[in-house]
């Protein structure tokens, strides 16, 4: 057990924290949820990403401190509550990503995540617990109808994982060298 | 935050971040039917503990209301205990004016059965200082017109007559006393004989022959050979009767109560009453019908 332990604190050693340039995360953050608010005015079809889920997940797989992880998630997650409108009530996205954001960084903290195919799948993952999440405050908290999972949710997982991998490339460019 | 672990912190936050939205979410939602979801939730989490606070409270005010606050429960039970006895006293004093307007109204039967007969209504106020004279006294007297010698009786039965008469008050020899008695005969089968007092609860009927058939039972009535009681008045009821010689000795219940004397009715005459020849009992309410009389005389002390 010790020797486990050990290692196990030696694995995350290796693992880099990264930074970023400053403004970065809010610029990221805001864009995010501008895009997500108003593309789809023009490209219905573009209301199957969560750009603002990504950009959480981005954060929290990089940055690798769940404070700050589920704190970002709070906030980006309540800023696209406020802006859904009012069959949206405040927290119902912001619970899911703080949990989100939650996990990414504990994830980020133990796992390589720069492989894109780890991003893929790390993504996909997310959205469908994102996606869970939403369905279990709908359900329990807000006692209104919403399925667990359908195809075009299966389907919306992987465009958004595929989204992910390319919009992760181009975050890594504002991180600090 | 300062006591948990670093590694426990971002847990705590986080719960405590999701918190913090619930209750967000709960602040917005309203439903339909019940209200902010704020109240839907705060009643469905407090309603377990209030529930089972209030059985708690329930069990606990009962085990003190009916094992401890016994205090409460003894003065209460002392009130009502008082209370009773009020009532009760209540119910005893309506009792006896009903008893007492019963008795008047008999009087007032009696008193117009016997238009013929002056009468006065009297209240017994005092009895005999000693035991061996059996009287009492009225709060009439001679301002009232009664003097000695007039009867008194009840709508019962012949009670005695007056031995004297003061200026407020008189004086009344009961029938029980060892020097009354009263003209009488059997009501069945009119024998006449006097009835006197012992000094005792019962009446002796003195002079009966031996030969003569008296049952017990029988009713005893007043024959009006004394000229101071009119007749058929109830006497008393025989209820022992002893062989002799030459006479019987035959024992009268008095029909009157006159251990308990309270209203009396003193007849205000001392002209001699008329005897009425084959006439019915007076509406007196314990009075019978008697037979044919056979005559007889009076024995009556002075």
């Amino acid at each position: 057990m010790m020797n486990d332990a050990f290692d196990l604190r030696l694995a995350e050693t290796h693992i880099e924290v990264h930074k970023f340039r400053s403004g970065a995360i809010v610029a990221a953050t805001v864009l995010s949820l501008m895009l997500q608010a108003f593309v789809p005015v023009y490209f219905p079809k573009f209301a199957v990403l969560d750009l603002p889920l990504l950009v959480t997940i981005y954060f929290g797989l990089s940055r690798r401190n769940p404070s700050t992880g589920l704190l970002l998630g709070m906030v980006i997650g309540l800023l696209q509550d406020s802006l859904s409108g009012p069959t949206v009530p405040l927290g119902l996205y912001g619970i899911a990503k703080t949990i989100i954001g939650y996990l990414a960084s504990s994830i980020g903290a133990r796992l390589d995540t720069e492989h894109p195919a780890a991003r893929f799948a790390l993504t996909m993952m997310f959205f469908v617990v994102h996606q869970g999440c939403i369905a279990v405050t709908r359900r329990l908290l807000l006692a209104e109808p919403e399925p667990w999972f359908t195809l075009r949710l299966a389907i919306a997982a992987a465009v958004n994982a595929v989204v992910a991998v390319v919009l992760f490339m181009l975050l890594d460019r504002l991180r600090k060298s | 935050m300062a006591g948990i672990p670093s590694r426990h912190k971002s847990v705590v936050l986080l719960a405590g971040v999701i918190i913090l939205q619930v209750v967000l979410l709960a602040v917005q939602i309203k439903r339909d039917s019940q209200g902010r979801l704020l109240r839907v939730w705060t009643v469905g989490a407090f309603s377990p503990f209030e529930r089972a606070g209030a059985k708690g409270i329930g069990n606990i005010r009962g085990t003190w209301s009916h094992y401890f606050a016994l205090q409460n429960t003894s003065r209460e039970n002392e009130q009502l205990r008082r209370e009773n006895d009020e009532l009760k006293m209540k119910v005893n004093q309506l009792q006896s004016k009903a008893v007492e307007a019963d008795r008047l109204s008999a009087l007032l039967n009696f008193r117009q059965a016997q238009r013929n007969v002056p009468m006065l209504a009297a209240r017994v106020i005092g009895t005999s200082a000693d035991t061996a004279s059996q009287t009492v006294y009225l709060d009439r007297g001679e301002r009232d017109g009664i003097r000695r010698n007039m009867g008194v009786i009840t709508p019962d039965g012949v009670v005695g007559k007056v031995i004297e008469s003061y200026r407020d008050t008189a004086q009344v020899l009961l029938l029980t006393d060892k020097d009354s008695g009263v003209g009488a005969m059997l009501a069945d089968s009119r024998i006449q004989s006097p009835v006197g007092g012992t000094g005792e609860p019962l009446l002796s009927m003195k002079y009966i022959p031996t030969d003569d058939t008296v049952n017990v039972g029988e009713h005893v009535v007043t024959s009006g050979m004394d000229r101071i009681f009119p007749r058929d008045l109830p006497v008393g009821v025989v209820t022992e009767i002893k062989t002799g010689r030459p006479f019987q000795h035959v024992r009268v219940r008095p029909a009157a109560n006159l251990q308990r004397l309270e209203e009396v009715i003193v007849l205000l005459t001392l002209h001699p009453l008329e005897q009425k020849k084959e006439t019915p009992a007076p509406a007196v309410p314990t009075a019978e019908t008697p037979g044919k009389s056979v005559g007889g005389t009076a024995a009556v002390n002075p």
